[in-house]
């Protein structure tokens, strides 16, 4: 994993010093910067110094930072990991926030809608969320800031959040992207819910249910659903990965300072060592929350809990 | 008022097919009085279920009552809201399912699934029911009654899980159960101890209910009346006795007739004769701790039919896999005409592939649902005798006549437009189109109708005769090994508990495990149960006497 994010990034066209200088510069003064960055070593030789480091929980300096110091002579490095860390924690409250709305909400959309299959309300549904997922995320989030901001003030349509805000505010800042997020990820959700409800109702033990008189709710909730987790924890997995790795457009609207604005700024720029960073914090989450919906999806299924 | 449950008037069913509607049913008439039990017996497609289930005012998705009247206690179920249904359902009518593996829900424990129903309809309390549950479990001899249903349904025995649904059924006492084939996915012991704690149970509550089955002996303990249906529609009806001791339609006595069908006894095959397969001392398993074969030996000589009988888990299946080299066995050797051949399939030649054959007990799945007869027949031609264009087709032909399917007609049928024993046909002609020497057949009746397993079981004994076949086959069902076999064996945990021929297996003495499958086979007399219980004693039969030994 680590090889393809270093390769990947190394391939990008220029490196920081030349995209620093812009045009004019001279073969002498991107030398120079290189030589100060080390980038004028062989790759294999940075890969392994970068994986050492990264080994030993030392993320590197970003170049930005490294440039800025020596050229005003300061002593006072920031690394890569102080960099990333408070942006880190306000792309996980922004995922956090999200998730709280969306999951209950997207699963109880899917067990309504596999209660009322090929109804209106189940057609409604279904347009309105397949639309949310198929509109563009700053078009969803310019909607919500002209009804929500902008006709009628409820939420502040800036989330430029600072680490001294309190909480409630921090809430109140966040709930724009929050909702334009929801409006993305719930469709997913709400769909894999409805598709493997309905994809268990023909199985005897639904007809066994509903042949003891229960009401067609509880049929739903208490025997369709716990049999139809695995796939809905692993849906669930999927998009809480993505609002932790893909929200960059949104954070963009709202000026939201996330992570993802992070690492765009740095990829316009080549600062390596923060690319890297990130692909790496975006490699972790996607495989912990997938291990966590695996070992979820396990604890939900009795015949893996209980063998023989 | 008379004392009439049910009263079911010219019920017409329909089904959703290619987006019309066809009947299923067509005007079925039905009288149950309090506590009595009707048999529903036919052929698969009789409409039987779809009958159990409206007389509950319930219909399968797809499925649609379309005329006629269903009256319970009174209550109209035909037109009845479904919050009237839902109040009775559970409550005053239950149903026990065929599969009870597949009807308990995977996730919830089997005493919650129990108490269910009479919490849901105000009938008691969960402590209440939970207590009347272990009550039920008690009476209907469950092992350790007060633990068992805080177990998950896969932790539990089909026989027992059977057992419980059945304690389910009953958790309301309800006026009326229907039981939807409740043994038949079930072992000879394990079905003659389900059904007698049924009729038990039934008896001791006054219980009404309609019993459907196909198997006619079983239906024969179970019910007071027997109504038979075929395609839809009545046949006959009457009680139990008259209606086994003097069938009045051409239909019912074919029923009857179906297991007089049994093949003339060969000769025994001579003392230095060579067998087609020989099975030496196997033992195999799967992966490297547990064993599920010990010691296996068997002979299966030309031209005869060997018949391998057990529970399942008893090891049949695998011993076959063991000779077709599928699974290759730790110990012991597998001989082909005095030969012997590797272990491994992979090790093996292509006329060694060849010599053996196999036909599935599943016809629908082991037939490429893509694939027309044609190619499904033909592969095999191209593959083991190298025959291509019109020799293929000849041969292909030939081998659709030899399994008495017009080619005309089938050669570019798919798999899904043959019934079941047309397609377990095709199978045979699979197998016969490498020019095997030796077949195994692998419960290849099994799925199949009593009607159309007879005429399987014909066509592979004409087969026999004519191309001097040697059959290895394995069945559960006892009948079937008296029809067509030459010699048995008999298995139990993997070992070869009892072998010989047929007529010295027939009769006694047997092995202990020998003589309790054979008198656990339902006979076609209504005292069978009850005289053989007060011989044996319900501690004696079924899996409990199986652990004694």
């Amino acid at each position: 994993m680590s090889i393809v994010i270093f390769t990947a990034v190394n391939l990008l066209p220029g490196d920081f010093a030349t995209q620093i200088l812009g045009q004019g510069a001279t073969d002498e003064a991107v030398a120079s910067i290189r030589k100060d960055l080390g980038l004028d070593q062989p790759a294999v030789a940075r890969y392994f110094g970068w994986l050492a480091g990264t080994l030993q929980g030392d993320l590197g300096i970003s170049f930005a930072q490294m440039n800025f110091q020596s050229n005003l002579g300061g002593t006072q490095l920031t690394t890569v990991a102080d960099q990333i860390a408070p942006r880190f924690a306000n792309t996980m409250f922004l995922a956090g926030v999200t998730a709280t709305i969306a999951v209950p909400f997207a699963i109880s959309l899917g067990i309504l809608t596999a209660l009322f299959r090929n109804t209106a309300f189940d057609r409604a549904m279904n347009i309105g969320t397949l639309s949310s997922i198929s509109s563009p995320e700053f078009f969803l989030a310019y909607i919500l800031i002209l009804f929500l901001a902008v006709l009628n003030p409820v939420f502040p349509s800036l989330s430029n959040i600072f680490s001294d805000m309190s909480f409630s505010d921090r809430l109140n800042k966040t709930m724009l992207p929050a909702l334009t997020l929801t409006l993305v990820v719930t469709a997913h959700m709400m769909r894999m819910t409805r598709a493997a409800i309905i994809n268990l109702m023909a199985s005897p033990y639904i007809e066994m249910a509903r042949l003891k008189g229960l009401s067609p709710m509880r049929v739903i909730v208490k025997h369709a659903l716990p049999n139809a987790l695995a796939p809905i924890i692993n849906v669930i997995a999927l998009n809480l990965a993505y609002l932790i790795t893909g929200v960059v457009v949104v954070e963009v609207v709202f000026v939201y300072p996330g992570i993802g604005q992070l690492f765009v700024d740095s990829v316009k720029i080549r600062d390596l060592p923060v690319v890297q960073a990130c692909c790496l914090i975006f490699a972790a989450a996607y495989i912990l929350l997938n291990l966590l919906a695996d070992v979820l999806s396990i604890i939900s299924n009795p015949r893996l809990r209980h063998p023989k | 008022m008379t004392d009439t449950l049910l009263k079911v008037r010219g019920l017409k069913i329909e089904g959703r097919s290619d987006e019309t509607w066809n009947p299923i049913v067509n005007g079925i008439n039905l009288d149950l009085k309090k506590g009595e039990v009707l048999g529903l017996i036919g052929e698969s497609g009789a409409g039987k279920s779809t009958v159990g289930l409206a007389c509950m005012g319930f219909t399968r998705d797809g499925c649609r009552i379309s005329g006629g009247e269903v009256e319970f206690d009174g209550i109209d179920l035909v037109n009845a809201s479904a919050a009237v249904k839902r109040g009775l359902l559970g409550k005053r009518i239950a149903y026990v399912a065929q599969s009870a593996a597949a009807s308990f829900n995977p996730a919830h424990k089997l005493i919650a699934q129990h108490t269910e129903a009479p919490t849901q309809h105000g009938v008691s309390s969960r402590a209440e029911s939970e207590e009347d549950g272990v009550e039920l479990y008690r009476r209907l001899r469950l092992p350790d009654p007060e633990n068992i249903g805080f177990r998950y349904p896969h932790q539990v025995s089909g026989g027992q899980l059977q057992r419980a649904m059945t304690a389910m059924a009953m958790a309301c006492r309800p006026d009326l159960i229907v039981f939807d084939e409740p043994t038949t996915a079930l072992d000879v012991t394990t079905q003659i101890e389900v059904l007698a704690s049924i009729r038990d149970i039934v008896e001791q509550f006054d219980t009404a209910a309609i019993y459907i089955t196909h198997d006619l002996a079983v239906v024969a303990q179970m019910a007071d009346r027997i109504k038979v249906l075929l395609k839809g529609d009545e046949v006959e009806e009457a009680d139990t006795r008259t209606m086994l001791s003097a069938p009045t339609q051409d239909y019912t006595k074919s029923l009857w007739a179906v297991r007089s069908f049994q093949r003339p006894a060969k000769p025994k095959p001579a003392e230095d004769a060579v067998p087609v397969v020989s099975v030496q001392n196997v033992t195999a398993g799967y992966g490297k701790s547990a064993m599920v074969l010990h010691d296996v030996s068997f002979d299966i000589h030309e031209g005869r039919t060997v018949a391998v009988v057990g529970e399942s888990g008893s090891g049949k299946s695998t011993t076959a896999r063991c000779i077709t080299g599928l699974l290759p066995p730790v110990e012991g050797s597998i001989s082909f005409a005095g030969e012997s051949l590797p272990l491994d399939y992979r090790r093996r030649s292509k006329d060694q592939l060849r010599q053996a054959q196999m036909i599935y007990q599943m016809a629908d799945t082991a037939l490429n649902p893509r694939k027309s007869i044609g190619e499904i027949i033909g592969r095999p031609v191209e593959f083991y005798l190298g025959l291509k264009g019109k020799a293929k087709r000849d041969r292909v032909n030939d081998l659709l006549n030899e399994i008495e399917l017009e080619p005309g007609e089938y050669f570019h049928r798919l798999p899904s437009e043959l019934s079941g024993g047309q397609k377990q046909r095709v199978g045979i002609a699979r197998a016969l189109a490498a020019e095997p020497k030796f077949i195994i057949c692998d419960e290849v009746t099994s799925a199949l109708d009593q009607l159309v397993a007879e005429g399987i079981l014909k066509l592979l004994a004409h087969l026999q005769d004519t191309l001097n076949l040697s059959y290895m086959f394995i069945t559960h069902d006892l009948a079937t090994v008296k029809s067509i076999a030459d010699e048995v064996v008999v298995m139990k945990e993997g070992r070869v508990v009892e072998q010989g021929p047929k007529a010295e297996m027939f009769v006694p003495p047997h092995h202990p495990y020998t003589d309790l499958l054979l008198s656990s086979v339902p006979e076609m007399d209504p005292d069978w149960l009850t005289d053989l219980l007060a011989e044996r004693g319900v501690d004696n039969i079924g899996d409990a006497a199986v652990d004694k030994m």
